[in-house]
């Protein structure tokens, strides 16, 4: 049998079992009901993000000004009231939505890659290399997250993409870490010197090999820090150093109601509420997604 | 005979006096040297990236060309970074962050002053989350899937769901503007303290509940607690002295990581109740574009953070031999 054949072969064991094995989670997950809730409260809020310009109209709705109807209390003509500028809350949150999935994903994505590429490497390898980019990741990681997300902000200055890049770079370290520690559980495998003596090479074996076996941990990780990064991109935002005005964000809503909420408390409330809510349902994925694909945890 | 006896005692000696312990600290700040050397240098790096000309914007609109490119010369903005980066350590370390873009006031100074509002700030903060989470973790653990444990665990999960800017705002609207107990904000006396350390001790106390009870029921899983209660130890004190104790050190090393993240919440905290740290001063900073000031504010974090996890460590080896002997 040539080396070929035998990869194929592999491969397709490989992949009977990963497919049952991801059933397996599936039905583990289906079991707690907070993982459930959590699905169902993110199906709404994607669901919203998507049919966002069915709901509401953009322009009319979430962007354009009307003095006439500012600081409307909630009603059936505003279901969350209007802001300082009269613009439908109700509006400004389902596009808000788009927003936070978009950054938050994306910036997870950053870090992801970047994080993933670095801590593969080093757990790979091992030695020097893995000792070198180490040393690199505790600097990082030495500054707090947000703060080190604020520095960069604050060098490139605010905007949709510097905030991505500022909240993906300050989670390069804990992906690094997560990915590392991942591959150093599969990397002295039996399937992996197999891999390596059918001649391999090191990046077909890490990506087709080590990374799809150890993705349980990476998996929950990145659920938790897609929370994460919502929340930072709000917190950003609301500094000032996010998504600028009159872009409908979540944080940047409240910090422009943050004057009203003597007698218009609705103003902060929903934004605040949209932030709890999708973040509560990925922290609540996440705990549901451990649990189940590790049952050793529980 | 002699000498090798000689040489015994000494080694005794040395190991009761923990050297161990003492080798392991000096390890740790050995290793905090280079480490903050680099944090430095890329938190140099990256405000470095700032686009505009800052001898143009210190001079203001009025300024010549020339003595705009004069002025860039005697800042020394036209040498290589490393050279930049250089001459700022050696001003540091003689305690000095230069000064401020906007009002040319010291930066090491101004830092001074407010340290001890953010120090006030986070440190109330974290006792309080230690006082409320350590032993709501160990009772939801010790009474687990019980209706306080799975009411702790959802609160929990909230807690840390929910952006420490937004509970301000409520925490105002509730016991300041309607309820008229607390102050909206500023700094004046220990009224006006309670609401931004709870504001700020929301998250971490929600994340140190979530550790306590997790490493809790892995303890109390473990063969020396059944051996514990087989001996006829009282309950409670088979949970306060053999669980505990062990269950702790996950807890610890949790609040030294969540000290990090209430040092970034301070930045949030401090800007909603207008509280006179180093968390308000940095935000404001960056709106002004006063770069030695903000470079100044983010090496005092984290510094602040290197320090505290250093003394988690050091207690942490205390409290686990196991460490200690890795560095024998």
């Amino acid at each position: 049998m040539n080396a070929d054949v035998l990869e194929i072969k592999t491969e397709q064991l490989l992949k009977t079992k990963k497919r049952s094995q991801l059933f397996d989670v599936w039905l583990r997950l289906k079991k707690s009901k907070a993982a459930i809730a959590g699905l169902l409260l993110i199906g709404i809020f994607i669901f919203m993000a998507i049919l966002a310009p069915v709901l509401v109209s953009y322009e009319d709705d979430a962007l354009k000004m009307n003095v006439r109807v500012r600081l409307q209390t909630p009603g059936s003509d505003h279901w969350f009231g209007t802001d300082e500028l009269g613009r439908d809350i109700f509006a400004r949150i389902v596009y808000g939505t788009r927003i936070s999935l978009f950054v938050g994903i994306i910036s997870v994505s950053i870090a992801l890659t970047l994080g993933g590429t670095l801590g593969a490497i080093a757990g790979y390898y091992g030695g020097k290399i893995d000792n070198i980019i180490m040393r690199f990741l505790d600097v990082l990681l030495a500054v707090p997250a947000v703060l080190l997300a604020i520095t960069i902000v604050a060098a490139l200055g605010a905007s949709m993409l510097n905030l991505m890049i500022a909240v993906g770079v300050s989670n390069i370290p804990g992906f690094a870490r997560v990915v590392r520690a991942a591959v150093l559980s599969v990397k002295d495998q039996e399937f992996i010197e197999a891999a390596k003596a059918i001649g391999a090479k090191d990046h077909t074996i890490i990506l087709r090999h080590v990374l799809p076996n150890s993705m349980a941990p990476i998996i929950v990780f990145a659920t938790l820090k897609v929370a994460t990064a919502i929340m930072a991109t709000a917190s950003l935002s609301f500094l000032g150093l996010g998504i600028q005005p009159p872009t409908p964000e979540w944080g940047s809503m409240l910090a422009g109601g943050r004057s009203y909420i003597r007698d218009h408390m609705y103003i902060v409330l929903y934004p605040g509420m949209a932030i709890v809510l999708t973040v509560l349902s990925l922290n609540l994925i996440g705990d549901g997604l451990r649990d189940a694909l590790d049952p050793k945890l529980k | 005979m002699y000498h090798f006896l000689i040489k015994f005692i000494a080694v005794i000696k040395y190991e009761q006096i923990g050297g161990t312990v003492l080798k392991y600290i000096i390890r740790r700040l050995l290793l905090l040297l280079p480490v903050m050397l680099g944090v430095i240098f890329l938190v140099f790096f990256i405000i470095s990236l700032t686009p505009g000309n800052v001898a143009s914007m210190i001079l203001g609109d009025g300024a010549t060309d020339e003595r705009i490119v004069e002025l860039r010369e005697e800042m020394g903005l036209n040498d290589p970074l490393i050279i930049q980066y250089g001459r700022y350590m050696g001003s540091l370390l003689r305690g000095d962050m230069g000064v401020s873009y906007a009002d040319g006031r010291s930066v090491a100074g101004e830092i001074g002053q407010r340290f001890p509002n953010t120090f006030k700030l986070t440190i109330t903060a974290i006792i309080l989350s230690v006082l409320i989470s350590i032993p709501i973790g160990v009772i939801s653990a010790t009474k687990q899937y019980s209706i306080f444990d799975n009411l702790g665990m959802i609160l929990a999960l909230i807690g840390i769901s929910m952006p420490s800017f937004w509970i301000g705002l409520i925490l105002i609207i509730a016991f300041s503007l309607n309820l008229g107990w607390f102050p909206s904000g500023g700094m004046s006396g220990v009224m006006s303290l309670i609401l931004p350390a709870f504001t700020l001790a929301i998250a971490s106390t929600a994340s140190i509940t979530r550790t306590t009870r997790s490493s809790m029921l892995e303890v109390i899983r473990q063969d020396y607690i059944n051996t514990a209660k087989a001996k006829g130890v009282s309950k409670n004190k088979v949970i306060t002295k053999h669980a505990l104790r062990n269950a702790l050190i996950p807890a610890i090393t949790v609040i030294g990581l969540e000290f990090g993240v209430l040092l970034g919440g301070a930045v949030l905290t401090e800007t909603v109740f207008s509280w006179p740290g180093i968390g308000r001063l940095m935000v404001q900073s960056i709106q002004r574009k006063d770069t030695p000031m903000v470079l100044g504010c983010i090496i005092v974090f984290t510094l602040s953070f290197s320090i505290v996890n250093l003394l988690i460590d050091i207690l942490y080896a205390y409290l686990d031999p196991r460490i200690k002997e890795n560095y024998k």
